[in-house]
Parts: structure tokens; C-alpha cells; sequence
């Protein structure tokens, strides 16, 4: 019996002179991450909600369960409500918390500055702290591809826009699907309507009725849910798309296309930089190039140019020769606001509170 | 305006009102009864996943109605024993019931969630559903139906039978009717009851008549202007309607100016939305300010009944 030989002994030399490896990162790394998530709706909601959950399970499944503990708090209503939920995150001892959506930020910037030692990640947020990160995604991208189908599909020329409240990125999402729809419809209007609420299903569904009624004939919205798709499938009129997540299933013949929002690549990444000890404030705003919006399948119904003009400006936003806000834009108060050849650049993106001419709203 | 939008605006109107309406109509025999149930959006919610779920599973919506009605009453019955064979303190246990109604809803509708069912619509043949003027009678669920139906049939039962005076004396005077020999207990729960069960049928007007999904919280607190809605009809069944009608009115005139743009941009969408409130506090200052109607509320709403012998 040979104990030693010279390929074992190689072995073993190598494995001894490797052993110090192992040890020295660890001062940094952590064995575990404890990650919460809270969300201002629930899970199920089919939409913007799903969509981070989603994406938090996806991260779990990337980064393994035995790396990553989470919890999600659901529900949690804006002001008084969601500061108390982040202060006992924090105070139970999580590493890095989630706020999934823009209200949270008074209250996340306030308990951040309570709790140096731990991580906030404020989505669609735009103040950062030195333990405060933002992550969004450029959904407006998105709005650009539905905009450049709705413009060539639409037969009345009105189309819709159902928003949750007037706040930058909603109004951008307006802007982008609307200059998209007058570059094949030069007359091209759209209606928005104001929910005042990011969940009330059964107002959407009004809302929608109250658009239809009025000549919409193209609908595409920006709260959490199916319910405006639902309408347009029982009206008949040509359709909606998904927002946040595929919602054929409730409107196989209406659902157009869909905007779905993948989180899973920064939530891997932010996770991830917690565990490696190499956490670092920033802002993050991918968008299709990225990854983070995705154009989900087309409706067989729509013609194949519509498809051909909608992927072209798909792939013209990734390499970068089509961008969503190019002028000249005039606003709707006659005002021209982008001149011939500019666009509107990341940092005049989040100061835009005019709409383009042709938004009623 | 156009006489095809007025239509539609009216079609809508209608279907935004009628879980209103169901829902404080049910109340409005609860609190005629002398009982305060504040759960009604707890029961509304538990109604509407109840009404969800077996509409999904049987295809049939009739059996989802009787479902959510019979679901409603269930959980009514917690609240009828605790507050009338417990004495337990009405407010409370009413405002428990909405925080169990929304939480059992949210339990029971997960393997719901996600699903699409059809809405229920009118039954009438499609030459009166579809024709431009006639569509504003026959172009509605048999929902709405029924809860026109239910208004009279409340009236009538209050005002014109002997079982409603029987109620109406309880909830006025509950010593004196026990000491005539009319059991204030039952009488109660036999009310509370029936609120239980037709605030589980507004609840299912939402996934059957409003938008054909379930998802938690899906009535989205309007089990709240219903109580307020009881409070503006005076207790009275007729005035109700009108109530009910008139909320309905302000929640899609708010969606449909929107739609509309121009003029009506100047009503900011705030106010729109406080205006049932506003109605409500205005009525109740009406109210105050004419004695004769002081007296409207019944005198023993929210006190418990406790039997001296």
C-alpha cells in the first residue's frame, strides 16, 4: 500500500498551500444574507408586485437558499405604516431591505439614517443616502414599442393611457408611448386617465368602460392589474397590453403584447454584493438593453409591418439609434420644448412635468 | 353630450352602483334592528372571493351568488355572537370583522388569483341589449336587477308588515319590545343575519358585474361608503336608491370626465374622489339642522341588549 506517491503528495501540497485562500476573504464575505422585501401590494396582483417577487425568487434560486434568507411583507400602505415596517426589518436584524415602490422614500430615507449598518434599496427612487441605493428600469422604453403599434394599429386614433398617479415616470411613460404612436399617426391623440390609486380594480375597469365609450380604441396602462385589459377583451375593441407581467391568460384576444419587468438581474447583483462585502450606494436604471424590460410575445393578430416596426424600434433603443424622447417636442400648451436633433438626456428625464402636443390629460 | 354616451354613462352608473347598494341595504336592516355592524367590507370581501371561487369551479353564477350570499351570512354570525349572545362591544368586533373578512379572503382567494371568469351579464335576448335607447333597461346583470327588486321588498317588509314593525320596535326600544314578549335577540340576529348576506352579494358584484378577476382587497374599501351611504339615506329604504345612485353617479362621472378632458380638467381628480364624503357630511348637516329629522337614526343603534330578567 502506497500512502504517499508523488501525484498524492502534489495533492496535498497543493491543497495545504491553498488553505490560507480560504480564509481571508471570509473577514469581508458573510455566510448568510437576511434580505427583505416590502411591497405595496400583494404577490398576486399579476403585475408590478409579481414581478418583484419574482424576481426575488429568482435570486434565491441563483444564489441558493443556503446564502439567502427573505421575507416579504406585503400591503404596507405609504407614510406612518411603511416607516414602522422598515424600522422592525431593520431592527430584526436584516441586512438589506427592499422598498418596491416610490412612496417608500420619505420613510426609507428616514430609517436608513437610523440604521448605518444596514442596506435600503429604494425602487424607482431618485434621492440615494450612503446606505441608500435606487434601482428602476427605463419601462418608457417599453412605452415606445406599444406606442409604435398602437399608433399603426389604432383605426379611430385615440388611444388610452390609464395612470396611477401624475408622478415622473408615469408621465414619461405617456410621453414615450405617445411620440412613438405620432411617428406613424402624426394625428395620434391619447387620453390619460388618473386613477389616483396604484390597485382599485374595479375603478381601472370604469375607467376603461368611461375611454371606450368616448372612441379609445387602443388601451395601455400603467397600474398594477388586468383590469382595463379585461374591458377592452369584452368591448372587442382592438386591444391592451400587459403591464409588469404577460396577461394573455385574462384577454387572449385583446393582449397585444406586454411590458414585463425582470428584476432578477439586480436583485442578484445587490444580494450579491452584500454577501461579497462589497456593497455600494449607487443608482441603477437599466432598461431593454439591460435586460430588465422585456417585450413579451405579439398577438398573432397583429400584421407582420407592425411587428417589423415594433421590433425595429426594439432593437434600434438596444443599439442605440432610436431614443424615445428625440425632438423637436412641443408640448401640448404649444411650447416647444425639445429642439430639432436633442433629446431629452437621463438627468432632464426625472424634471419633465409637461406633456407632449397631442396628450390630453 | 350625445345621447349614445348619456346611455353609457348610465349602463356604467348603474354597475358601479348596484355592490353599493346591495351591501347597505343589507345594513340598513341591521342598524333598523338597533345593531352597528361595521363589518361590512370585511363581508363584502368574503363574499366576493366566495362568489369568485364558485363561479370559477361550477361555471354557473346563480350558484356563485347564492355562495356569496350564503358566505356573508356566515361570517355575520361570528359578529351576531359575540356582540348579541356575548354582549361583546359592536364597534370593535365590527371593525375585527372587516380585518378577518379581508384576511380570510386573502387565505382562501390565493389558488384563485390569476384566473379569468366571464362577466355575468344581462339575460335579456341581444335585440334589447344591443338596441341604442332600449339597451339602458335590459343592458344589465341580473345583479341589478335584484337589488332593485331587494329595495321595494325592504321597504315593503319595514314599513308594511308585522315582522318589520316587530324590528323596528326593537331597534327603537329594545326593554319595551322584550316586555311585550318579542325576543330582542333573535329578532337581531335574524337581521344581522340578512346584512351578512347581502353584503356577501354586493361583494360578488365586483368579480360578476364590475371586473371579471379575483385579487386581495379587490372591493377596495367601498364597503365603507356603504355604511356612510345608510347613514345619508336616513334609514330609509328609497332614499337609498337615491343615495346609492347618486354615489354611483359621482364615481363614474369622475372616470368619464377625465376621459372626456377639456372643461371638466378643472374639478381636480381629488375632489372628485372626497365627493361622497363631502355629500355625506353635507347630508348629515342637513339633518341636524331640521328636528324633525334628528329622530331618524334608531334609538337603540350600537347600544347592546342585555335582558333584565
Amino acid at each position: 500500500m502506497k500512502l504517499i506517491n508523488r501525484r498524492n503528495a502534489l495533492k496535498i501540497g497543493g491543497a495545504a498551500a491553498a488553505l490560507p485562500l480560504i480564509g481571508i476573504p471570509a473577514f469581508a464575505q458573510k455566510e448568510k444574507v437576511r434580505a427583505a422585501f416590502v411591497l405595496i401590494g400583494t404577490p398576486d396582483d399579476n403585475g408590478w408586485n409579481y414581478g418583484h417577487d419574482l424576481g426575488r425568487i429568482e435570486m434565491i434560486e441563483a444564489l441558493g437558499a443556503d446564502r439567502v434568507e427573505t421575507t416579504v411583507v406585503t400591503n404596507v400602505a405609504y407614510g406612518p405604516d411603511s416607516e414602522r415596517v422598515f424600522r422592525e426589518l431593520a431592527q430584526q436584524g436584516y441586512d438589506i431591505i427592499f422598498g418596491a415602490s416610490f412612496g417608500y422614500g420619505d420613510a426609507m430615507l428616514k430609517v436608513a439614517k437610523q440604521f448605518p449598518d444596514v442596506k435600503f434599496e429604494w425602487a424607482t427612487g431618485y434621492k440615494t443616502a450612503s446606505n441608500l441605493s435606487t434601482y428602476n428600469a427605463r419601462f418608457h422604453e417599453g412605452r415606445s414599442v406599444l406606442g409604435t403599434i398602437s399608433g399603426m394599429m389604432s383605426e379611430t386614433g385615440i388611444g388610452a393611457y390609464i395612470g396611477s398617479f401624475p408622478i415622473p415616470e408615469v408621465v414619461m411613460g405617456i410621453n414615450a408611448f405617445h411620440l412613438a404612436a405620432r411617428k406613424s399617426n402624426p394625428d395620434f391623440i391619447t387620453k390619460v386617465v388618473y386613477v389616483d390609486s396604484w390597485f382599485d380594480p374595479a375603478k381601472e375597469a370604469d375607467a376603461a368602460r368611461a375611454l371606450i365609450d368616448q372612441g379609445v380604441d387602443i388601451i395601455t396602462q400603467h397600474t398594477d392589474g388586468p383590469a382595463a385589459l379585461q374591458v377592452a377583451e369584452e368591448r372587442g375593441i382592438i386591444g391592451g397590453f400587459g403591464q409588469g407581467a404577460d396577461m394573455s391568460a385574462f384577454a387572449p384576444d385583446a393582449h397585444l403584447t406586454s411590458i414585463i419587468d425582470i428584476w432578477s438581474p439586480y436583485y442578484i447583483k445587490a444580494v450579491k454584493s452584500v454577501l461579497d462585502g462589497n456593497w455600494k450606494e449607487g443608482t441603477s436604471w437599466e432598461g431593454i438593453a439591460g435586460g430588465e424590460v422585456v417585450i413579451g410575445p405579439y398577438n398573432k393578430k397583429i400584421p407582420a409591418d407592425v411587428v417589423a416596426a415594433a421590433e425595429a424600434v426594439r432593437l434600434g433603443i438596444i443599439d442605440g439609434s432610436y431614443h424615445p424622447f428625440t425632438g423637436p417636442i412641443t408640448d401640448n400648451k404649444g411650447t416647444l420644448r425639445v429642439e430639432e436633433g436633442d433629446i431629452i438626456d437621463d438627468g432632464e428625464f426625472w424634471a419633465v412635468d409637461w406633456y407632449a402636443e397631442g396628450v390630453e390629460a | 353630450m350625445n345621447i349614445d354616451l348619456t346611455i353609457a354613462i348610465i349602463i356604467t352608473m348603474v354597475g358601479a352602483s348596484t355592490p353599493l347598494l346591495l351591501a347597505a341595504l343589507g345594513e340598513l336592516v341591521v342598524e333598523k334592528s338597533g345593531v352597528l355592524n361595521l363589518g361590512v367590507e370585511g363581508m363584502m370581501l368574503t363574499g366576493a372571493v366566495v362568489g369568485f371561487a364558485v363561479t370559477y369551479t361550477t361555471g354557473n353564477p346563480w350558484l356563485g351568488i347564492l355562495a356569496a350570499g350564503f358566505a356573508g351570512a356566515c361570517v355575520s354570525m361570528i359578529f351576531a355572537f359575540l356582540t348579541l349572545s356575548l354582549f361583546a362591544n359592536q364597534v370593535a368586533t365590527g371593525l375585527a370583522l372587516t380585518i378577518f373578512g379581508a384576511g380570510f379572503s386573502a387565505l382562501f382567494g390565493q389558488a384563485f388569483t390569476g384566473k379569468p371568469i366571464k362577466l355575468f351579464k344581462s339575460i335579456f335576448p341581444d335585440y334589447l341589449t344591443d338596441h341604442p335607447i332600449l339597451r339602458v333597461f335590459f343592458d344589465h346583470s341580473p345583479l341589478v336587477y335584484f337589488s332593485l327588486f331587494m329595495v321595494f321588498a325592504v321597504s315593503y317588509f319595514l314599513h308594511k308588515t308585522r315582522a318589520g314593525l316587530v324590528l323596528r320596535a326593537v331597534g327603537e326600544n329594545d326593554h319595551s319590545a322584550h316586555s311585550i314578549g318579542y325576543s330582542v335577540i333573535k329578532v337581531r340576529y335574524g337581521a344581522v343575519g340578512f346584512g351578512g348576506m347581502m353584503a356577501g352579494i354586493g361583494g360578488a358584484c365586483f368579480p360578476l358585474l364590475l371586473t371579471p378577476q379575483w385579487v386581495e382587497g379587490l372591493t377596495g374599501g367601498r364597503g365603507w361608503i356603504a355604511l356612510a351611504l345608510v347613514v345619508f339615506s336616513a334609514w330609509k329604504p328609497t332614499r337609498l336608491l337615491a343615495g346609492a345612485y347618486l354615489f354611483g353617479l359621482i364615481a363614474t362621472m369622475e372616470v368619464y370626465a377625465k376621459a372626456a378632458g377639456g372643461g371638466f380638467r378643472i374639478i381636480p381628480s381629488e375632489l372628485w374622489a372626497s365627493l361622497p364624503y363631502l355629500a355625506t357630511i353635507l347630508v348629515l348637516v342637513l339633518i341636524s339642522m331640521r328636528h324633525k329629522m334628528s329622530s331618524s337614526a334608531p334609538a337603540c343603534l350600537g347600544k347592546p341588549f342585555i335582558p333584565s330578567n
